[in-house]
């Protein structure tokens, strides 16, 4: 699977970085946000949020750079003539930044040991925007444990279907294929079992419930989301897994644009649900 | 020293003293307020039944906005008052949707700002100023850890409530009648 090992690990860096600016960038406090840095608060999940993001970037850049070579032989490969140019003055720039080729020489040799810590850190930073969302007993649209997998599961999907779309290789394409219609179906189920905890709750969980089953997110949350961010996607992926011709960049990119349309939609009403007193 | 308010809705008029005391004290800047008045209509109509409520931080035991900021910014100082830092603040917000009081709001130079229990009064042995100014002198504040003070006494004699108790906050603002 080259283009998942190798090729697909140059995004990382470039989306975490993204998404930090916008994380700084949504501060209120903004020339404030090193206090991050130099505080460690054990029960807050912001703070833990911190840690795991910056040492996922630093891992994020050193893993493609372990691979630079191979990333410009494939781009060489598929005619990608400025891609691979661009790898190439990454190679000259690399060798000139201080103790960088060092870090880059560690990461190739112990890649085996690193690859098992990304593992858990990667699983901790996409089950970490739930879990702290659903520390906020406040809210009680995020106030519920399922969200944390809920998370996760919804962004290694879109992750999958990322190099479902990057992919030229038949095999791989149909490999990711098969997990994301997996995923997305236990993406389904968590979500009916969150609806189902909410409807058989105390009574803000239920006034929360109601403003998906009925109330103003109805038709985004299941028309947008579900069905167009979910099911649709998994019935062109499974059409395409028979053998029907289907661009593999409709379903890829809808379930990219569902996980999106999802976290804005758990975002804004999550702070719309609120206890009543 | 546990500090605490007793508000009694039977003699609260609404007419927002307290507001405009707090507003004069600390500085606060003009289009916010660290408290509010809350008008709760009750009954049917035509036979209804309003009353007010002063509201504010409610400076809870089990403080949701301590437990979430990711810098300690939010802090409880002695007498269980909950404060923030303003200079170790990013203003990420977390604070704001973490309590269910809404009692936390950005101050336009970015920090969250919310009430102190006007804390430089309190340790001079003065009351908060929302309850020095109130003219039917509706609220009460004191210690709760004094078995002796008038607001210890109040809460031992009325049918107190707090608000959403279901939140697991253990509040120390209450209202009586």
């Amino acid at each position: 699977m080259p283009v998942t090992v190798k090729i697909s690990t140059i995004i990382p860096p470039f989306i975490i970085a993204i998404g930090l600016i916008f994380l700084i960038e949504d501060l209120h406090h903004k020339l404030y946000f090193w206090q991050l840095m130099v505080h460690f608060e054990v029960a807050s999940p912001m703070s833990w949020g911190t840690w795991i993001l910056t040492i996922i970037l630093f891992i994020s850049i050193l893993w493609p750079l372990s691979f630079i070579d191979g990333i410009k032989l494939f781009f060489e490969e598929n005619n990608k003539k400025r891609l691979a140019k661009w790898c190439g003055s990454v190679q000259n720039v690399m060798k000139k930044v201080p103790l960088l080729p060092k870090l880059v020489e560690l990461t190739t040799k112990n890649r085996k040991t690193l690859a098992y810590i990304t593992f858990f850190l990667a699983i901790a930073l996409g089950i970490y925007t739930g879990i702290l969302l659903s520390s906020f007993n406040a809210r009680p649209l995020w106030n519920t444990s399922i969200l944390g997998p809920l998370f996760l599961v919804s962004g290694v999907s879109t992750g999958a279907a990322a190099i479902m779309w990057l992919s030229n290789n038949k095999e791989e394409k149909a490999l990711f294929s098969r997990i994301d219609l997996v995923l997305i179906g236990i993406e389904l189920t968590l979500i009916f079992l969150m609806f189902l905890g909410m409807a058989w709750g105390p009574e803000v969980y239920q006034q929360t419930a109601a403003m998906f089953l009925g109330g103003e997110f109805t038709a985004v949350f299941w028309g947008v989301f579900v069905g167009m961010g979910l099911i649709l996607p998994a019935i062109l992926e499974a059409l395409e897994l028979k053998g029907f011709h289907v661009p593999i960049a409709i379903p890829a990119f809808l379930i990219l644009l569902g996980g999106l349309i999802f976290r804005v939609i758990m975002v804004v009403a999550g702070q719309i649900s609120a206890y009543t007193f | 020293m546990r500090y605490a308010m007793a508000l009694n809705i039977g003699k609260c008029v609404g007419c927002a003293d307290c507001v405009v005391a707090c507003q004069t004290e600390n500085n606060v800047p003009i289009g916010y307020s660290r408290d509010w008045i809350i008008e709760k209509v009750k009954g049917e109509y035509p036979t209804l039944n309003l009353h007010f409520e002063s509201q504010r931080c409610n400076h809870c035991e089990t403080s949701p906005c301590v437990r979430v900021c990711p810098t300690g910014a939010s802090h409880v100082i002695e007498g269980g008052i909950v404060k923030v830092t303003e200079n170790e603040c990013i203003g990420c917000g977390a604070c704001i949707q973490a309590c269910p009081y809404e009692a936390r709001y950005f101050h336009p130079d970015g920090y969250v700002d919310k009430c102190t229990f006007c804390d430089h009064r309190v340790s001079q042995g003065q009351d908060p100023a929302c309850v020095s100014v109130c003219p039917t002198y509706c609220m009460i504040f004191g210690d709760l850890d004094d078995p002796s003070s008038e607001i210890s006494n109040i809460l031992r004699t009325n049918d107190a409530y707090v608000l959403a108790p279901e939140s697991g906050t253990q509040p120390h603002v209450y209202f009586f009648k």
